[in-house]
């Protein structure tokens, strides 16, 4: 096992140095010159030319990737044209945001869809069913901000339980901060709370017809045990690889539900840097969130291994 | 006998293609998304004003507010704003109507170009043997980006407008056609008929061309039907965040983002658009999935 865990560790590899190169030469091929943008609307030539001698713009293309891969791998993403600081330091102030979003959504998803998801495979073929799986397909249709913003009109605008908008830090107090994350993560929950009942619901039935699953029921396992410790337990696979999968979409979804909620994570500060052309801040973001989905996946293949002692490699 | 040769071939395409229009999904997915197709080509004969006429007695009002405007010969009129006005006194309901032809022209738009570059590449990755391992790695490189993140880096890479955004989302799409294409020219290639095609000569492009892109054609349409819906989704939320189509143009994205402000007294703003948008995704994402069932059968566990 530790030889396929080495291995599938490796396989990653290749594919970061692409995300790597393709996130490079992306922003490096733009009609805008970058030193244009610093040195703003009133330099003169020779000013940007100095700008671009200071940032290496000079160099041939393959040394500057050598420079910068070099940089990024020591945690330097260089300076934000924007906000004239190190986008490490950046992403460091707008980490707790994203990620306390993230997890309570994945917590809330997990906790809600697979149990919808083997209530519905138990109740197969009936109106239990049927609302779960109808309200599956709306789920994936309704787009993120039309959530939130159906979510904020009714818990904060009308019935005013809830923060409208904003962001407290955890460390100013457990309280505030959950209560402005409740609806944020809400509105993100949706669309995966559609997708992995949904998932959910198809292994559970695919399981259910297994012979082990008789033998069970036949020996007197009460209803419950048969569900969570035979049908579910062997269904975990493909459901933890549509978690893995649909981190890319949460990843999105982040990107609008922070906007939605003006919560300073790293969604916003890619929004801001697309709109300030605060190329080294795009460049660091998407670099950072490709980084997060290859390595999910991977601790997602490697995870197998533990759940399902049958899968050798 | 003639007669009896050529009917097994005829009924059989008209069978296809009745099971798949008795289809629940397609039927239902599919009428709406026609139905909506029809009032973006009819936009102008649905009592609807110039989406970027701006009004500026008529700011911020609600749903069946009426006004008294004088029209371009200088007579009086009234004019009644159904769904209300925006922050700048641009009628909603027209603007909504109007949206629905900028999202429908993205989402065709996408989809097309994406399936026909896809195919291209596919076709080479599945059948160019030394460049299967670089152009499937690229694509491994690109899907490694979420879809919406290197949709908002693209666009940021050029001046905001149509063009721009329908090849920011034409972009990351594309690997998914790759793939799906080479899949099939790689299970093709081993088929007994197309090994006899080669080993009695059959030119590579004509092998392609008649053996190959048939096959490639029932998932493809499943495929781009899909990209479609996700297509719009995208340019919604591009808009929306300000970064896609420039803000005077009527896409539901920008009539939702320029809600924002007002959205607490206003919420119709947000909401109408909302649900064109959601309509439209349903709607196709069902004429997808039920395409899926009849043409494709057998990728149908795929979700």
């Amino acid at each position: 096992m530790a030889g396929y865990i080495l291995r599938r560790v490796l396989s990653t590899l290749p594919v970061l140095a692409i995300v790597a190169v393709l996130v490079f030469l992306m922003l490096r091929l733009t009609p805008s010159d970058p030193a244009a943008i610093i040195a703003g609307d009133y330099a003169n030539p020779q000013q940007i030319e100095l700008i671009r001698e200071r940032l290496g713009l000079n160099e041939p293309i393959l040394k500057q990737f050598i420079i910068w891969i070099g940089g990024v791998l020591q945690g330097d993403f260089g300076e934000s044209f924007f906000y004239k600081k190190q986008v490490a330091e950046l992403i460091g102030e707008r980490l707790e945001p994203t990620l306390s979003l993230s997890l309570l959504t994945i917590l809330l998803v997990v906790m809600i869809a697979v149990p919808l998801g083997v209530i519905a495979a138990h109740n197969h073929g009936t109106w239990i069913d049927r609302l779960v799986m109808g309200f599956s397909v709306l789920g994936f249709s309704i787009p993120v901000f039309v959530v939130g913003y159906i979510l904020i009109y009714v818990f904060a605008v009308t019935l005013d339980w809830l923060p409208v908008q904003g962001y407290q830090r955890i460390r100013d107090g457990v309280g505030g901060w959950l209560l402005r994350l409740i609806l944020p993560s809400m509105t993100l929950s949706v669309v995966f709370i559609a997708f992995i009942a949904r998932m959910t619901r198809t292994s559970v039935l695919e399981v259910l017809n297994e012979d082990y699953i008789r033998t069970a029921r036949a020996k007197g396992q009460t209803e419950m045990k048969v569900l969570v410790r035979h049908a579910l337990a062997n269904a975990a696979v493909p459901i933890l690889t549509i978690i893995g999968l649909t981190v890319a979409i949460l990843i999105g979804g982040v990107v609008v539900t922070e906007s939605v909620y003006t919560l300073p994570g790293l969604g916003l500060l890619t929004v801001d840097a697309v709109l300030a052309r605060d190329y080294p801040t795009i460049q660091a973001v998407i670099l950072l969130f490709s980084f997060a989905y290859v390595l999910i996946n991977l601790l997602v293949d490697v995870a197998y291994t533990f759940l399902d002692p049958r899968i050798r490699y | 006998m003639a007669t009896i040769d050529a009917a097994p071939p005829v009924s059989r395409r008209r069978s296809v293609w009745s099971t798949v229009l008795r289809n629940p999904s397609v039927l239902f997915g599919g009428s709406i998304a026609l139905i909506m197709l029809i009032i973006a080509i009819l936009a102008p004969f649905l009592g609807t004003r110039d989406p970027a006429e701006i009004n500026p007695s008529a700011r911020n009002q609600k749903p069946g507010y009426t006004a008294t405007v004088r029209d371009d010969e200088g007579k009086r009129i009234q004019v009644k704003y159904h769904l209300g006005t925006d922050s700048l006194g641009r009628d909603i309901y027209s603007r909504v109507i109007y949206g629905a032809r900028v999202s429908l022209i993205v989402g065709i738009t996408v989809a097309v170009i994406a399936v026909f570059v896809g195919l291209i590449i596919g076709m080479i990755a599945g059948y160019v043997r030394w460049l299967d391992g670089i152009i499937m790695r690229f694509m491994d490189g690109l899907m490694a980006i979420p879809e919406i993140l290197l949709a908002i880096a693209l666009v940021s890479l050029s001046r905001a407008g149509l063009p721009a955004v329908v090849i920011a989302i034409v972009i990351p799409q594309v690997p998914r056609v790759v793939r799906l294409v080479r899949s099939v020219v790689l299970s093709i290639r081993e088929e007994p008929y197309v090994e006899s095609a080669i080993t009695v000569g059959t030119p590579t492009p004509t092998l392609l061309f008649r053996h190959v892109l048939p096959n490639t054609t029932a998932p493809l349409i499943v495929q781009g039907t899909f990209i479609c819906a996700s297509a719009i989704l995208v340019e919604a939320i591009l808009s929306f965040l300000g970064i896609g189509i420039p803000p005077e143009v009527p896409t539901w994205g920008n009539i939702m983002a320029e809600g924002r402000t007002y959205f607490r007294i206003l919420p119709h703003n947000i909401l109408y658009p909302g649900i064109a948008l959601a309509l439209a995704v349903l709607a196709i994402n069902m004429l997808g999935d039920g395409l899926r069932d009849t043409l494709d059968p057998r990728f149908a566990k795929r979700f």
